[in-house]
């Protein structure tokens, strides 16, 4: 690529030789800060888009640490599809139960009104349109909201798990993403390369750099984050961006 | 069908783990329950291991981490086949598929569930329409019904299914624990023989019937869990911290 590499890239591409299997270099840190700062970043953004009283479910990884910037007063049930409606925090340390996790396996609470069930009722909630949100991880996302996210070929072959459900049948699709890739390819695109988790999913797309909705016309720039500007984001999106109102800034 | 050893009385199911794993051979079809090793039976997995059975064909949510659930299977190269909806935890599996020594077939999650549902229960599959438009429709019959498209996806048994019980009771009648219930509740249906370890093994009676969540009726035997024997992985992840 002959663009300069865009300030998400920039912590990545010091890629460590000694670990080439690293998925970051938690020492670098770019304009916005470690890895690790650039996820809490985009789960803080994304955490704005949990409404009050709604039904959640959080992807494995970065969406997971989403719950850590949703209020506890303002009535969200998380979903866990593993089998539990109302998982709260995790519990302090050396009160961590081993039968009860979220689906990344990590140990959650009950909250009041909790319930546990088996994953054909989980995935019967999921497919009914009982859940009013997902939040996913992506590693491409489509001008049309085409979502891929579980599989490259010959690289990672991890397997869909439970996104396509979720993908397909939450009624609001949130998918998170570092804007590029390590080596700065776009991740949002104008046609997925990889192998969908679901087509015309997506509503809306939340970067370290912008918040992007996905609407019929094609990808719409709702906001830039702080310090960058539209033809920044533009420059590393792989796909036309509309402007049609001017951007806030998060 | 495969010539097994008998089965218990219906009104004692409780069986030690040595006449348990006489009912494992080479080369079978085994369903596991469990969901990132949560939930999968510890000292039935151990057992299979120790008895040294190998060539399986597995069918399961997901293939554990390395040292967790039904992981140690894959580290120690038991398993010729797998179907579960994802492999990512187990980079070991990943490994061996890779280069071609693991048969593996993905299933979205909710898909791979209702179909061994659906053997459990006598069906002979399920109308999805999850995954169409991706490459989890690649070989599957298409069926339309009132104007919409589903994939058929076929139902699911395998000769032996094992489950991880909080409770049971010599009827077979189950109760589970928190997240760790997943997939048992159907993987304890759809066994031509289900075994369930329990971690603990109560009277007849002592379960409350409006609370037993897998009716006796599907569970062959009962086996005493030894309980867990792995170190879950956020207790890796503390100790390294």
């Amino acid at each position: 690529m002959s663009t300069p590499a865009p300030p998400s890239a920039a912590a990545g591409s010091h890629r460590d030789a000694a670990n080439p299997g690293a998925s970051a270099n938690p020492g670098a840190s770019g304009p916005l800060g470690t890895p690790a700062d650039i996820r809490r970043r985009i789960a803080a953004r994304a955490a704005r888009e949990i409404l009050p009283g709604t039904v959640v479910n959080l992807g494995i990884g970065v969406p997971t640490l989403v719950a850590d910037f949703v209020p506890h007063d303002i009535g969200v049930i998380f979903q866990a599809e593993n089998g539990m409606l109302g998982y709260g925090a995790a519990p302090p340390p050396g009160h961590e139960d081993g039968h009860l996790t979220n689906a990344g396996g990590l140990p959650v609470s009950e909250t009041p009104g909790a319930s546990y069930f088996d994953s054909t009722v989980a995935f019967g909630m999921i497919r009914r349109g009982r859940l009013d949100m997902t939040i996913l991880g992506a590693l491409q996302v489509s001008a049309r909201g085409d979502l891929a996210n579980w599989l490259v070929p010959g690289r990672r072959v991890p397997g869909m798990g439970g996104a396509m459900e979720l993908a397909q049948k939450a009624r609001r699709v949130v998918a998170i993403t570092t804007h590029t890739s390590k080596d700065g390819e776009p991740k949002i695109v104008s046609e997925c390369t990889l192998p969908l988790t679901a087509e015309r999913c997506v509503h809306l797309i939340v970067t370290e750099l912008a918040v992007i909705e996905v609407t019929p016309d094609g990808l719409v720039l709702r906001e830039v984050a702080a310090g960058h500007s539209v033809d920044e984001v533009a420059a590393f999106t792989g796909a036309p961006l509309l402007v049609p109102t001017p951007p806030g800034v998060f | 069908m495969n010539v097994h050893p008998p089965l218990p009385p219906r009104e004692n199911k409780v069986v030690s783990l040595a006449r348990a794993l006489e009912f494992f051979h080479d080369g079978m079809t085994l369903m596991y329950g469990g969901f990132g090793g949560i939930g999968t039976p510890p000292t039935l997995t151990k057992g299979i291991l120790e008895k040294g059975v190998t060539n399986l064909s597995l069918i399961g949510n997901d293939a554990g981490f390395p040292e967790v659930g039904p992981g140690p299977l894959f580290v120690n190269r038991r398993v010729r086949r797998l179907l579960a909806s994802h492999i990512g935890s187990n980079p070991i599996a990943g490994d061996q598929m890779s280069r071609g020594e693991l048969e593996v077939e993905f299933s979205p999650q909710g898909t791979l569930a209702e179909r061994i549902r659906a053997g459990g229960v006598g069906l002979g599959g399920v109308l999805v329409d999850v995954g169409l438009g991706t490459v989890a429709e690649t070989g599957k019959a298409t069926l339309e019904l009132e104007g919409r498209t589903y994939l058929v996806e076929p139902a699911l048994t395998a000769e032996i299914a094992i489950v991880y019980a909080a409770k049971a009771d010599p009827l077979g009648n189950l109760v589970f624990d928190k997240t760790a219930r997943n997939f048992n509740p159907f993987v304890a249906m759809a066994g031509d023989i289900t075994i369930a370890e329990a971690d603990e093994i109560v009277p007849v009676g002592a379960l409350d019937p409006e609370c037993i969540v897998t009716p006796g009726i599907f569970v062959d035997m009962v086996v005493q869990s030894e309980g867990i024997h792995w170190t879950w992985i956020w207790e890796q992840r503390k100790e390294q911290a």
